[in-house]
């Protein structure tokens, strides 16, 4: 344990009795005495704090010539974001898997550091991840780590009126996947509208010396709650958000994963971004296998690794991710099946222990999305 | 009622006649978080001592239980399939999962209280 790391606000997690977990390098609250079904029900019915520190944030500089070089590591269309805007993007590797998934941001008009982008990158292979990111900018943009910067996540239908309370400014005109610079008392945040749960919410760079003043502060609204990984899991599954690592990995293409969205139309023209010939092979042709949502017919839950069958019991691909949706009310998984199995109600079987479960392909999300939009 | 005993794999049995009662400790219910889902054995089953008798499934894991002793299988707790989360509020009494007909009434062999606080001091 001695070897993990701890975020800013490691101290208030034990004050609040969180039960602890390893996550991604950093010892995190997996939950809270109420448990993690109930704090996953409390984030859809009011709202949820989460600490989220253990992500990596990074600035790019870029020199004023360099725009159009900045999204080559990428599979989107960083370069013509405008100041404000923010987009979910990919890194992909050589053979067309996916390096890390991330949200790339144009910094917002009215920081005194000048022009760029905020980048989060996941908690796990997070230096490695920057390292990487430092190289293929090459002389395009200078990435800075904000090791300094803790990251919180509110998240809910009151999570903006517990912003704006804080805030003392509406929130009204910040849409999903946008970002602004707010004042808290005297420090400067990064609040970005956008989040993993589905639901309305922000998330917060906020310098880490003022962070726990700051969580406090969200906590003392009524309609907030201290939420754990565990909670902070079921509701990206419900959303049908994938998690790095288990989800998509090194060796999942964006389009196996139903991410084709996220490489641009402009991107795929010009072949430019890792591992091109590969994915846009599979967008003309088809992937060998799919990323879907599954439903058991059973009271079981699927787990990661689970093995998936068609009716005639051949291994046709297997679960990455499963779990009890508390919102949806029964269980949920993510998993590969191969190419034909990938339509909605397509019938396939989990194997649990000794039996086979039947289970139904389905379309994502399990529960809806609630993002603010324009 | 016989004094409640404790096994090494954190299930609880207490004794009145020839019925023994069985769940998961406090303990476990503790480590395992919520429950979502509890697979419980047929009435009639004949399960053998540390045969794999029920499964308690919460987010985190998929936990076996094994029967303590060996007998057979008269009565499941009726309200874990609406309401597996009794479970977590109540451990060591309304969240029960099975009672079992004894072959051998004698639980010498398992632990008492004390003994089991002391094996989970010990174990983490």
């Amino acid at each position: 344990m001695s070897t993990s790391k701890q975020t800013p606000l490691y101290g208030l997690h034990q004050e609040l009795g969180a039960k602890e977990t390893v996550f991604g390098g950093y010892l995190m609250p997996l939950s809270y005495p109420n448990g993690s079904l109930q704090e996953h029900r409390h984030t859809r019915a009011r709202a949820g704090l989460f600490d989220i520190s253990h992500m990596g944030q990074a600035r790019i500089r870029v020199a004023p010539d360099a725009f159009e070089k900045i999204a080559a590591p990428f599979t989107g269309d960083i370069d013509t974001l405008a100041p404000g805007e923010m987009v979910y993007s990919l890194m992909t590797n050589d053979a067309g898997g996916i390096h890390d998934d991330v949200i790339v941001s144009r910094l917002p008009e009215g920081d005194s550091d000048g022009d760029g982008f905020h980048i989060t990158v996941n908690a796990g292979g997070k230096e490695t991840n920057l390292a990487y990111l430092t190289n293929a900018l090459k002389s395009a943009g200078a990435l800075q780590e904000q090791d300094d910067k803790a990251l919180l996540a509110l998240q809910g239908p009151d999570a903006a009126r517990v912003m704006e309370s804080e805030l003392g400014c509406s929130l009204a005109d910040l849409f999903f996947m946008q970002s602004r610079w707010l004042v808290w008392k005297d420090v400067t945040c990064l609040v970005a509208r956008c989040g993993y749960t589905g639901e309305d919410g922000f998330e917060i760079s906020i310098p880490a010396t003022h962070a726990e003043a700051f969580a406090r502060a969200l906590l003392s609204h009524d309609a907030v709650e201290a939420i754990g990984l565990g909670a902070r899991d079921s509701l990206r599954l419900e959303a049908g958000l994938s998690l790095y690592g288990q989800d998509i990995t090194a060796t999942t293409t964006p389009i196996e994963a139903g991410l084709a969205f996220f490489v641009s139309k402009r991107r795929r023209e010009r072949k430019d971004f890792p591992g091109s010939d590969t994915i846009i092979e599979q967008l003309k042709t088809h992937p060998d296998r799919h990323l879907v949502g599954l439903l058991p017919q059973d009271k079981a839950l699927l787990r990661p690794h689970t093995e998936i069958l068609d009716k005639n019991g051949a291994t046709i691909g297997e679960v990455t991710s499963g779990g009890f949706g508390a919102s949806f009310g029964g269980a949920v998984a993510l998993g590969y099946v191969a190419h034909g199995f990938e339509k909605p109600e397509s019938e396939v079987f989990a194997k649990i222990r000794s039996r086979e479960i039947a289970a139904r392909v389905t379309r994502l999300p399990f529960v809806k999305h609630n993002y603010y939009r324009k | 009622m016989s004094e409640r005993k404790y096994t090494k794999q954190h299930e609880w049995i207490s004794v009145e006649g020839d019925v023994g009662t069985i769940g998961i400790s406090e303990h476990a219910q503790d480590q395992l978080g919520d429950v979502v889902f509890v697979e419980l054995p047929a009435v009639g089953k004949k399960l053998e001592a540390n045969a794999e008798m029920a499964v308690v499934e919460s987010n985190k894991a998929a936990s076996d239980v094994y029967a303590p002793v060996s007998g057979e299988v008269v009565e499941v707790n009726p309200q874990l399939e609406d309401r597996p989360e009794l479970i977590n509020e109540s451990a060591e009494d309304k969240g029960w999962l099975v009672k079992l007909r004894l072959s051998d009434t004698s639980t010498d062999s398992l632990m008492s209280a004390a003994d089991y606080q002391n094996f989970i001091k010990n174990e983490s």
